[in-house]
Formats: C-alpha cells, structure tokens, sequence
C-alpha cells in the first residue's frame, strides 16, 4: 500500500559497475542499470553477451565479484533475502520441475513462500486458470508443450505477486502465437504497477516491449536508452524505392549518389533500391524524388524510415545481432536495409 | 477457441493484484515442504523405487545362495551373518541417488528457482535428505522382510530390528552429504553416478560386510576392521539386531555420524550458495 507510492517514482533496479569473471573470462565487464520503477527494461544483446550472468546477480543467485546493485533498495549481497522476497525469475536457469503436475509446483512454491496449504491450492488454481492451463493443472509439465511451458513458469514467478520481475529471454523458441502472449502478460504486468526487466536477443521483442534498452555486448552496456534514441544515435534512417523499370536501376543509383553520397544497397529484387541517409541529410530525401523525375526515372514507391534495432545493432558492434534466432538467413543474404522493411 | 487473448484478461488482473504476504515459513516448515516435493517425485516417478526394491532382492539372494556355503558351510548360517551387512550395503548404495537428484536439479534449472526464494539455504538439500530417508526405509523393510523368509532370526526382536533401522538411516543421511557435495561439484548427473559408485565400493565390499575381515591380507584388515567407517556401522547393525549392542560400538557410530554431518554439511551448503 504506502510502500508502493514510494518506490514508484524511484528506480527499481539500480546497478553499479558490477562484474563477474568465470575463470579468466570477464563475462559480465562494469555494467550499469538504471532501471525505472513501474517500467519495461529490455537488456538486449547476442548469446553469450553477459546478459543472463547480469540477472543471475541482479537475482541473488551470483555474488558479483565487483560493483553494486540494488533491487527496491534492497542490496543484492546484504539484503538478498529482501530481494528474494519481492522478485520473480523466469528463465533458462530457474524452471519448474518437470516430474510433477503443474498445480503441484504452484502449491510447493506457495508454501515455500509461507502460504498455508489451503491458501496455496487456492494460489494455484489462480494462476492455472489465468495462464489458461487449468486442463493440464494435473499433468506432469513433461508433457506441456513449448507455450504452455513458458506459462506455467512464468506463472511460477508471480506466486508472490512480484514488484519487480526478471524474465530472462522470455520468448526464445516460441511460436509466434505463443510469444505474442507472453508479451501481452507482460504488458499487463506492468499495468499493474510491477517492473519487468528482460533480456533479449531479438530486437523486435525489446523494439515492442522495452521503454528503455540497454545493448550489452561483450560483459559491456554499449548503448542505453529508449528504442527511437537509439535510432535515432546511428543515423536518420533509409529510404527505400521501387522502380517501375528494372534498367532504371542503376541511373537512380547515380542520383542517390549524386544527392546523399551514402551506402547503398541492391536487394536481389531488381526493382528495389535502399540507401541509408546520413544524420542531418534528411531534408534531402524530397529533393531525392524530385532529381529522379528530373532524370526521367519512375518511382511508383517512396518510403523513408527509421533504421531498425539490427542496424543500430550493426553500427553499435559491427556483427549482426540474434544469434541462433533472429532469422539470420533473411538478414545476411538480403541485407540489414532490407530486413528493416519487413519489420515496419 | 485461440487463448491468445490472456493479456486482457481479467482473471491475470486478479491473480496478481493479491497481494497477501504471508509470514515467512520456518526452517522446520519449509524443509517439510521439499520432503514433500521429494514424496511426490516419488509418486511421479516410480521407477526410482524399482532400484531400491530389487537391489536389495538380488543381491541377498545372489550371496546367500552363491557364497553362503564355501563362506559359512550352508546359506542358512550364513544369511544369519550377512543379513544385517547386506541391509546396510543396499541402504548405502541407494544413498547415491542423493547426489543423482540434486544435479539433475541443477542441471535442469530446478535448483535456481530454489535459490531465488527467500526461504532458509539448507531447506532444499536438507529436505531432499529427509525425503531419501523414505526410500532408504522401504530397502530397509524388504531387505529385512527377505531375510526372514530365508531363515534369518534377530534375537534382538522387533525393537533390536527398528534400532538397527533407525541407527543404519542416522549414518545414511550423515554419508548422503558426500554424495550432494559430488552433486555440486560434478557437471552431468550420470558423471555424478559413476564417481559415487566408485567411492562406493571400496566402502561396501572392503567391510566386515560379507565376511570377517580376519581372513584379508594385513592392510586390508586394518581398513575393513578399523578405519572404514562402515565396519562401525555394520557392527552397530549386527548388535543390535542380535541383542547383543553394547553402548560404546552404537556410540562410535553416531560419533561418525555427526562428525561426517559435522565436516561435509557446511562444505556442501558453501559450494551451495556459492555455485555458479
């Protein structure tokens, strides 16, 4: 009640410089995290970037070798059962046991919490029956299926009702359908006044969910701050053409050239041509248009967009982003400008 | 019939705004809650109890009837030696499962869950001990229940039986300890299997388990007789199923025990906590 107007307009996690090595590799190299209350953090980044071993600590499960961090003004090393008592995990690395009924795991967690037994049936059947897995609330979770596994352990984060939830890559090998729900729960969760900090290798899901972004990349947060900042920090943006006539291809190559001198690109559709614009040449997409028709070249479509997360995350760290997820064939054989198309 | 519309509903809304923060559990409570958990593995899983049931069939009737006569002339004397031995061996190597479990835990995230709950730290491992005890008393009661049918006759009657019980479950949880540590430390559960039948064996077969250690060669003796601790216990076993325990042989057994529990609990609660 009264505590909870306080630490709204605070941060809800508040991390310092922490770092972690294992053996000599520093996994997790000086990270800081300003995380509003009330808010959705999405720390995005590529496998192995340090984000999980981020949470992991921010989640008491590993001591920082280094830094400090704070969850509601709870430190994570001297107040860590403070921590454990207001957070919710789910990820990779704190599921459900597979062996037993999905209503059994709820009921085991919330008597772990201190529910008596009839407070933690009732807890249950919630919960089962929100994330819509009241079918299945007697069946092992062995036999739930990808969707209904990420619900069943999502719903093992919130016996508590959580003020700040960690969800570490939340939609990793879902269905779309699946993953679309899961962002709905979150969302919600947030409308009820909870944090959630995510992690995330597709930038379409921080691009959605995030109001606020860290890149990690190499134990390091290389750029912060809200998706159309950080777009906006790489460059204006690309326009992108359709040409009536193929031929004309490379005479508006010439005039994109002329006009913007910037990269351009030629998806294998001969017809299409992207090129991105430099920042503060952006007043010159319109005289773009008007030398095309000057030189007698036809363009039935104009667009001019934002640059997607990929090409904020290809300028930040010169790879492309989403390891095994993030639909690499697409993204390296049609190019990064391309790909921008398909996410608008 | 599409479910994909969970994040309007209304029910989500409900179950999240309860905000009831009970009490936290105590430390006797909530190791109750993971012998519970344990219990139900059990149920789910019932093949676990496959092991603890025929290990302790086969291996009785495989030394009774294939070594009873050369060792003690005919399998009736010898199941009257060898019964209390044999019900300690198939408890001990039942224990190995100790570690079995917790890595599998650990390797399919179980353990993490645990770990971000603001719940007392030994509550897991403590409560997944007590949960053992459970399967160490059902080989206990057939292992004995076999005996019987072959011939075996404690002159320590029920009560020498049950002390005899409850003594061999005291070491069994003190040595488990062992085995949660291999379960920290190991990286894969079969890896853990494999080390703890290794230490295992030499703990078992060098004892006064099968036969009196008399007849070994000088070192062997002196391990089976007076350093292997479970020599200690099988005597306390013996003992007192026999009615014939003496107070120093069952104290030498507890003093084991505690001290085993003594040095290797806080070393398994370190690597615990501090477990990457």
């Amino acid at each position: 009640m009264a505590p909870e107007t306080a630490v709204r307009a605070e941060l809800a996690v508040e991390a310092t410089g922490l770092v972690k090595h294992f053996k000599d590799v520093r996994a997790v190299d000086g990270v800081d995290l300003r995380v509003p209350a009330g808010s959705v953090y999405g720390v995005l980044g590529p496998n192995g970037a340090g984000k999980t071993t981020v949470v992991r600590m921010l989640a008491t499960l590993l001591r920082p070798d280094a830094g400090t961090a704070r969850v509601l003004g709870y430190d994570i090393v001297a107040d860590a059962d403070d921590v454990r008592f207001n957070v919710g995990l789910t990820g990779q690395f704190a599921s459900v046991d597979e062996d037993l009924t999905g209503s059994e795991n709820i009921r085991l967690l919330a008597r772990m919490y201190g529910f008596t037994g009839g407070e933690a049936r009732e807890r249950a059947s919630g919960l089962l029956e929100a994330f819509e897995l009241r079918e299945a609330a007697d069946k092992p979770v062995k036999s739930y299926s990808g969707g209904m596994r990420r619900r069943i352990d999502l719903a093992a984060s919130l016996v508590m009702s959580p003020k700040v939830l960690f969800l570490d890559e939340p939609t990793t090998g879902l269905d779309p359908r699946s993953r679309n729900q899961v962002w709905d729960i979150v969302r919600l969760l947030v409308s009820e006044g909870a944090t959630v900090l995510l992690t995330t290798q597709y930038l379409e899901e921080a691009d959605q969910l995030a109001d606020r972004i860290a890149v990690i990349d190499q134990g390091k947060v290389i750029a912060e701050g809200t998706a159309p900042q950080l777009k906006t920090s790489v460059g204006a943006g690309s326009v992108h053409l359709r040409l009536a006539d193929a031929g004309q291809r490379e005479a508006a190559a010439g005039v994109i050239d002329r006009i913007v001198g910037d990269e351009i690109t030629r998806p294998t559709d001969p017809y299409t041509l992207t090129a991105r614009i430099p920042q503060g040449m952006e007043d010159r997409a319109a005289r773009l248009l008007s030398q095309m028709n000057e030189a007698g070249i036809s363009v039935p479509e104009f667009s001019l967009g934002q640059p997607s997360l990929d090409e904020v995350f290809l300028a930040l760290t010169g790879t492309m982003a989403g390891g095994d997820g993030a639909r690499p064939d697409e993204q390296q054989t049609e190019g990064v400008a391309d790909d921008d198309v398909e996410h608008r | 019939m599409t479910t994909s519309n969970i994040g309007d509903d209304d029910r989500l809304r409900r179950v999240i705004r309860v905000d009831r923060r009970p009490k936290r559990p105590s430390a006797p409570a909530v190791t109750l809650t993971f012998t519970h958990r344990a219990l139900l593995k059990i149920k789910h899983v019932p093949e676990q109890l496959m092991d603890v049931t025929l290990t302790p069939v086969i291996f009785t009737l495989m030394f009774v009837y294939l070594f009873g006569g050369a060792i003690a002339g005919d399998p009736q004397t010898y199941v009257q030696f060898l019964l209390p031995g044999i019900l300690v061996q198939s408890v001990l190597l039942i224990t190995v499962y100790t570690g079995f479990t917790i890595n599998t835990d650990i390797t399919k995230g179980v353990f993490d869950r645990f770990r971000s709950l603001p719940i007392w730290r030994p509550a897991p491992i403590v409560g997944a001990l007590l949960g053992d005890s459970v399967r160490y008393t059902v080989a206990s009661i057939i292992t004995i229940g076999l005996g019987l049918l072959l011939g075996f006759r404690p002159e320590g009657g029920v009560l020498g039986v049950v002390l005899a019980i409850v003594l061999l479950l005291i070491f069994a949880f003190s040595l488990s300890w062992i085995f949660t540590i291999l379960g920290l430390l190991m990286r894969t559960p079969n890896a853990v299997m494999g080390v703890s039948m290794l230490i295992l064996m030499p703990l078992t077969f060098a004892s006064n388990i099968f036969v009196d250690p008399e007849t070994m060669p000088s070192g062997l003796q002196t391990w089976a007789q007076s350093i292997n601790p479970v020599s200690y216990l099988v005597t306390g076993v013996r003992e007192l199923m026999y009615g014939t325990a003496t107070f120093g042989d069952i104290a030498w057994v507890l003093i084991v025990s505690a001290s085993l529990t003594a040095v290797l609990a806080p070393i398994t609660m370190r690597l615990y906590r501090t477990r990457t």
